[in-house]
């Protein structure tokens, strides 16, 4: 299509409103963390560390923050095992199901996070005696599962299963194959699907306030509970900004690492 | 006739134990396929369809109003209160007509988007704009919800001074808020799938389009458009789906605003059947969008 430029100029227009719709608040959040201005006025009216400083020394930020990272590490651990043996069973084995499988493995993510977070819940405190830490690290596990998935499944159909063939023709066994053959290929994109993983874990809200025992606190539950507080506002405001820098970085390392498998591993 | 000589098999004296389970693997498709998906089949069962299940079931249950006790007798007053109840199907209505809306704005901000992306970018640029509109699908969702609350707290906040200066005031706490907020959310969401479909028609169908007499503006209506509509689709389940559930921005966003989110949230803790009833309803309306998407096919690349 021979685009005329006033055509091209309004596309282009229309890109940069996009991001700009896409980025502003986000930025908002970054800059107000360091305004001066504890009722984050605009232009800021000066530089401060402070609200950092607070929320770091905040002890409910930082038990908030352990716990996140545990949560998120042990969500990230399960999904990786699961996530590449269902990759490996869907792209390397046909057998009778295989759709079903597949659309099963894009229910957690496609369905609202409202309705998982409910079920799990109306399980565990209905059927299982009870939530725990325990219980929110299952939660996470199950749609981080999805996110390791679609990376590894992506590279698995890129990557041609007569590399194997000729791999075990060679003699070498299954055992061997998968270790010299079939994982050096995943590895970048398990790599890239556990940060991806591991993001998504580290500030879900919706399925951790179903599944979260009395006392686990992450941190965008300290964030929900501290939202309503004036006072506290630039406070939350810094913790929200460390969220955004914590889950944006593993998207950048996972987009370097594994471009192929990176973008449409959220779908 | 020649009889094929098998040649002699050399025999190892002993078989080391894992030797003999990978014997045993090598020759049944049907084991290795149950040890390489058993593990995460069963998990996603057990932690996942087995609890829709009980969601299901509870639905059909009851609470004791006076003790607020579970009261396991199934039957579908649950139902029939949130179909009957003019104020629930209002709320139905309302949260179906919010989530189209932000679809239709959705799609409406991605097609420019992916247009720009895909013909008028540098091929260079392409994988930087992709990576651009896809790291903000990362950050977290309350964030993103806390960051507009504050653009658009009434007076102070970004969105109203902005207006101020041209005279205008800003939406505030509510619907609009509401749905622009949502927009924002999920709009990675349509941008993709609509820039992926772009991408991968031949660019042979656009010089066609042009050498038969066709204008741009022709062009678009007549060839680009069908083919993006399975792209849209594709992306509509995600911004519908996600748009139907969300109770969070309506809470921090919405003012006064209620939809089947807010109406599960607050049911959940004293009266567990009645929000399980309520949760089934995104689903089975998921359900019903999903079997229409499907016959655009938009499905099959999912």
């Amino acid at each position: 299509m021979t685009l005329s430029r006033p055509a091209r100029w309004l596309l282009g227009a229309a890109m940069a409103l996009g991001l700009a719709f896409v980025y502003v608040p986000l930025l908002l959040v970054l800059v107000n963390s360091f305004n001066r201005s504890a009722t984050f006025a605009f232009p800021p009216t000066g530089f401060t560390t402070g609200w950092w400083s607070a929320a770091f020394a905040n002890p409910g930020v930082r038990e908030a923050l352990r716990t996140s990272l545990l949560a998120a590490t042990a969500a990230t651990a399960i999904s990786l095992v699961l996530g590449t043996l269902a990759a490996v069973a869907v792209t390397r084995y046909s057998f009778f199901g295989r759709q079903s499988v597949s659309l099963l493995l894009v229910l957690p993510l496609a369905l609202p996070g409202v309705v998982t977070g409910i079920a799990l819940n109306t399980m565990f405190t209905g059927f299982l005696g009870g939530l725990t830490f325990m219980t929110l690290v299952v939660g996470h596990a199950t749609f981080c599962l999805v996110i390791v998935f679609n990376n590894a499944a992506a590279r698995l159909r890129r990557t041609a299963g007569n590399v194997e063939e000729a791999s075990m023709d060679l003699g070498a066994t299954r055992l061997q194959t998968f270790r010299l053959v079939t994982f050096p290929a995943l590895r970048s994109a398990l790599l890239a699907g556990g940060l991806l993983a591991f993001a998504l874990s580290f500030d879900e809200i919706v399925v951790t306030t179903f599944t979260a025992g009395p006392g686990v606190q992450t941190l965008p539950l300290w964030i929900f509970q501290n939202l309503f507080r004036p006072n506290q506002a630039p406070v939350v405001n810094a913790v929200a900004a460390l969220l955004v820098l914590v889950s944006v970085l593993p998207v950048y390392l996972a987009n370097r690492l594994s471009a192929d498998t990176t973008a449409g591993s959220r779908m | 006739m020649r009889t094929l000589v098998t040649p002699p098999v050399v025999v190892p004296a002993t078989r080391s134990p894992l030797r003999r389970v990978q014997i045993a693997l090598h020759r049944h498709t049907r084991l290795r396929l149950l040890t390489v998906l058993g593990l995460p089949l069963t998990w996603l069962v057990v932690v996942y369809l087995v609890p829709l299940g009980l969601l299901l079931l509870t639905a059909l249950w009851d609470t004791d109003s006076f003790t607020g006790l579970l009261v396991r007798r199934v039957s579908l007053d649950n139902f029939r209160l949130l179909l009957q109840e003019p104020a629930y199907l209002r709320t139905v209505l309302r949260t179906v007509g919010v989530a189209a809306a932000v679809t239709v704005l959705c799609a409406v901000l991605s097609v420019p988007m992916a247009l720009f992306m895909a013909y008028v970018a540098p091929s260079r640029w392409q994988p930087v704009l992709v990576a651009l509109v896809l790291t903000p699908l990362w950050a977290s969702y309350l964030v993103k919800v806390y960051a507009w609350r504050s653009m658009l707290a009434p007076e102070q906040g970004l969105v109203d001074r902005v207006l101020a200066v041209v005279g205008l005031g800003g939406p505030g706490y509510g619907w609009v808020s509401l749905v622009v907020v949502l927009t924002y959310l999920w709009l990675p969401y349509m941008v993709l799938p609509v820039y992926a479909g772009l991408s991968t028609m031949p660019r042979s169908y656009l010089d066609a389009a042009a050498d038969l007499g066709a204008r741009p503006a022709r062009t678009f209506r007549t060839v680009v458009l069908p083919l993006v509509v399975p792209s849209l689709a594709a992306g509509s389940v995600f911004t519908f789906s996600l748009s139907l559930g969300d109770y969070i921005a309506v809470q921090l966003v919405g003012g006064t605003a209620q939809v089947l989110g807010n109406v599960v949230y607050t049911n959940f803790s004293v009266n567990l059947p009645f929000a399980a009833a309520v949760a089934t309803l995104p689903v089975l309306v998921m359900v019903v969008y999903l079997l229409a998407v499907r016959r655009t096919g938009a499905l099959d690349n999912l």
